[in-house]
């Protein structure tokens, strides 16, 4: 208990939260949906380690209920259809034209209208530590929204500041899988922002398998094998970043995946996986009571 | 004669053609230029960057009065009485911000009411005697310095600190030995240099602070209590809990006595079929089933996820869940990390509320009827919630010196101090709050050229400044309550306007598309006007070179 303590006191956060955006409209996109609503799934799978309300999801299409689904209410992530992500809970919180650049980042800054319900908002606070996942269609310094706007590295980096200034989070840990992917990380200034990509400038990100029951590719690489080493992961596991930075070589990405860890203040090899992928609380024994004097308590008026 | 006048009207031509031209780039340039840079610009109003720049320093006053009851005062006293002393002392944060703590005693004898208040048996009865004869302001402390062998103190204590804002010191050891008690009593009673710095917390960086700076709860203007029963077993027990009846008796005094400090809203819940996360172990030693401490991390995260909250509301919510545990589970015990059991069967989250496990008695009879029906003891339950309410905020009785007596709040909860205490670490907390969000909307705005800033969210900046200034004010004179309304209001403010929805900047753009918008606009306009320009400063050279050839 001791060493958790510590190790948690190291970490310094006391809640995790999670924003997971898909870019990319069109059934034949349907592997970009699915990459999201993995990693969705990663974590309520473990026992509802960070639940409904702490994940902001943006799905930017509709492939469950597409008409030119052949399995209907179903988005599968695997080939031979093993695992429908898709189930009965997952709560999208920005669905089709609702994911736009401009929302994405007034959920990040938290300059949202004030009707806006409380599941869509991000109320992370100092102590939080966020996963932001971003997939889709991308270029150098670009990643495309909705086949129409883009967002550049620039002003990505520029909202992470402005979470930063008003310490929205107390680490940020950014994946991204899009062509290209390592150039939106360059532009990031703020501390304690460590960033994935799938592909370097110049590579382009491949996908994993086609289906052909479906009749689309099902995942990308790099997803695939991300999920596959959280597998292994379980609450108590010490795993690090430094073995999820050797995820997915060249030879089974074909592309080069990159990272960058210079604005992290902690060392990667001290980073538990579960900082992010988990949420554990920092607990302790009451062990004060107060005495209250039962039959008074009516008669007592301040 | 026709040639020399077509010259000449030629000449007239081309002077009027080159006056055209020369009138023509002026106006492009002298209206034209000024038009587009004041239809292009973004509207920004004026901040009062300087007044932003101007909320490092806090100030905080502490009005002390110490009174010497008779045949206590201490004979090297520097002056006689009544007199007043400053003490200062400052509070290190960091380069850019400043603490410092005065604290204004004033040395008087008693009153004759005083002392007739004083002339009691208990030091509780005395406590509530003074009470009446004060008004004290929030923040201000009174010290009554009874002699040395008065009954009211107990043996072994020399310091007795009362519910409201009062403290008796036992005389002797002369002038030195009753400051340093002056000195621990108000660190005591009003802030420790820690607790003023796990106030700045996000000011300083992480290596400075203790483990405490996170873990109490970060000011806000109100809270959200949720008390939630978790049944995962209704087929053996049905049970009963008097929730309202015990808020209202219990909850709200204490909720009532916070109310300064936010507001409050309460709601309760049943769950059932909701099971903690891990499945405790069978103990043979004690026939009852274990929680051990290092499994109490991974028990709340299920059911969580079945808490709810209010979907309107954006306050943090407190959560207290009383767990009846299943009857094949029955009784089960928390254990910590010695392997003791816990007396109080509870545990809390910093930030997040607290569990409390309740323990059926089994029945009498194995033969007894199921379901069992089961009446909450709720006065034992609001003792332990009530304590982690208090935990949460903050206020702990745990380390004090060995010959302090602190006096039990009773059903209030928490004693005028202890509120004082959470006052003077959230004002700074408020204040220093105020000071980020108003410098970094400035950097932010400074940064990013082409944000919008409307005139209502200038107003609400001028607004936060001028409330801040009054908060700090007020704290260098040491009146606290009206400091702390004042900072409340600076938050409204400041996070109104860092969070107003139309400040989101304009979408980048790069140098080389602010180029490829502004070329097909005005190159085909500037394209004539040019020709002309360099056609006229040519004929000027050439007239130049050649004055002579007209003759």
């Amino acid at each position: 208990f001791q060493d958790q303590a510590e190790q948690f006191f190291r970490s310094g956060h006391t809640n995790n939260w999670a924003v997971l955006v898909c870019t990319s409209r069109f059934w034949f996109n349907y592997r970009h949906v699915a990459n999201t609503l993995s990693v969705y799934r990663k974590w309520l799978k473990w026992c509802c380690l960070i639940f409904h309300s702490h994940i902001v999801l943006m799905l930017a299409d509709d492939m469950a209920c597409n008409p030119r689904n052949p399995k209907p209410a179903t988005v599968f992530s695997h080939k031979n259809m093993e695992l429908n992500v898709y189930g009965d809970d997952v709560e999208v919180d920005y669905r089709s034209y609702e994911v736009t650049v401009e929302n994405f980042l007034r959920v990040l800054t938290g300059r949202i209208p004030p009707s806006t319900p409380r599941s869509k908002r991000l109320l992370s606070d100092d102590r939080s530590n966020i996963l932001i996942y971003m997939t889709g269609h991308g270029g150098n310094g670009f990643l495309k929204f909705q086949d129409s706007e883009e967002i550049t590295n620039v002003e990505l980096a520029d909202a992470f500041e402005q979470m930063w200034q008003k310490r929205r989070y107390n680490e940020l840990l950014f994946i991204i899988d899009t062509c290209q992917g390592a150039s939106m990380y360059e532009r990031f200034y703020s501390p304690n922002i460590m960033a994935l990509a799938s592909s370097q400038v110049g590579e382009d990100s491949l996908s994993h398998q086609p289906d052909l029951g479906i009749g689309v590719h099902l995942m990308d690489r790099y997803t695939f094998y991300v999920l596959e080493f959280l597998e292994e992961i379980h609450p108590a596991s010490q795993t690090n970043m430094n073995d999820l930075f050797q995820v997915c070589p060249k030879s089974l990405c074909v592309s080069t995946p990159g990272h960058r860890t210079d604005l992290f203040q902690r060392d990667p090899q001290n980073v538990l996986i579960t900082d992010f992928f988990g949420s554990v609380r920092k607990v302790e024994i009451t062990t004060e009571t107060i005495s209250l004097d039962g039959d008074l308590a009516g008669f007592e008026s301040k | 004669m026709a040639a020399a006048a077509a010259m000449v009207g030629d000449e007239a031509e081309r002077a009027r053609g080159r006056r055209a031209a020369l009138s023509f780039a002026a106006i492009a340039v002298v209206l034209g230029l000024p038009l587009w840079w004041r239809t292009t610009e973004t509207y920004r109003a004026a901040l009062p960057y300087a007044g932003i720049e101007g909320l490092g320093r806090l100030p905080l006053a502490v009005p002390v009065a110490v009174v010497f009851a008779p045949r206590s005062v201490p004979g090297d006293l520097p002056r006689p009485l009544p007199f007043t002393d400053v003490q200062e002392m400052d509070i290190a944060v960091n380069l850019r911000t400043s603490v410092t703590a005065r604290y204004e005693t004033a040395y008087r004898s008693t009153t004759a009411q005083e002392e007739a208040a004083l002339d009691v048996a208990t030091a509780q009865e005395a406590d509530a005697g003074l009470h009446l004869l004060q008004d004290a302001l929030l923040g201000a402390l009174t010290v009554y310095v009874v002699p040395e062998t008065s009954p009211l103190l107990p043996q072994g204590i020399s310091v007795y600190v009362g519910k409201h804002r009062s403290a008796l010191v036992r005389a002797g050891g002369g002038l030195a030995t009753l400051r340093t008690r002056l000195q621990q009593l108000t660190q005591v009673m009003s802030f420790t240099s820690s607790s003023i710095a796990a106030a700045l917390s996000d000011r300083l960086p992480d290596g400075q602070l203790g483990p405490d700076a996170r873990r109490h709860l970060k000011s806000s203007l109100g809270y959200e209590i949720t008390f939630s029963l978790l049944n995962p077993d209704p087929k053996s027990h049905t049970v009963d809990w008097d929730i309202e009846d015990a808020v209202n008796r219990y909850v709200q005094p204490v909720l009532d006595k916070l109310s300064l400090l936010a507001n409050f809203s309460v709601d309760s819940q049943i769950l059932y079929y909701a099971v903690l996360g891990v499945t405790p172990r069978f103990d043979k030693e004690s026939s009852s089933f274990l929680l051990s401490a290092h499994s109490l991390p991974h028990v709340i995260n299920p059911v969580e996820a079945r808490l709810g909250s209010s979907a309107a509301s954006l306050y943090p919510v407190l959560n207290f869940l009383l767990y009846v545990p299943e009857r094949s589970h029955s009784p089960l015990y928390i254990q910590d990390k010695d392997g003791a059991p816990v007396s109080t069967n509870a545990f809390h989250s910093p930030r997040w509320g607290g569990i409390m496990i309740y323990n059926v008695e089994a029945p009498a009879s194995p033969q007894a009827s199921l379901p069992l029906h089961v009446d909450v003891d709720m006065v034992r339950v609001m003792e332990v919630f009530l304590a982690q309410l208090r935990l949460l905020f903050g206020l702990s009785r745990e380390e004090l010196p060995p010959e302090f007596l602190l006096e039990s709040p009773g059903n209030e909860g928490l004693a005028d101090w202890e509120l004082d205490r959470l006052l003077w670490t959230h004002t700074v907390e408020n204040i220093a709050t105020v000071s980020t969000t108003l410098t970094s909307l400035a950097q932010l705005l400074d940064k990013i050229g082409n944000i919008v800033i409307k005139d209502d969210v200038a107003s609400e900046v001028y607004r936060a400044v001028a409330t801040a200034q009054s908060a700090v004010d007020e704290l260098a004179m040491g009146h606290l309550h009206s400091a702390f309304q004042a900072s409340k209001e600076a938050v409204t403010s400041s996070e109104r306007a860092f969070f107003d929805p139309s400040l989101l900047h304009l979408l980048y753009f790069p140098d080389d598309q602010k180029f490829a918008i502004y070329i097909p606009l005005f190159l085909p306009m500037a394209v004539p006007i040019l020709l002309s320009l360099a056609k006229i400063v040519r004929e000027a050279r050439q007239q130049r070179k050649e004055p002579t050839k007209m003759d």
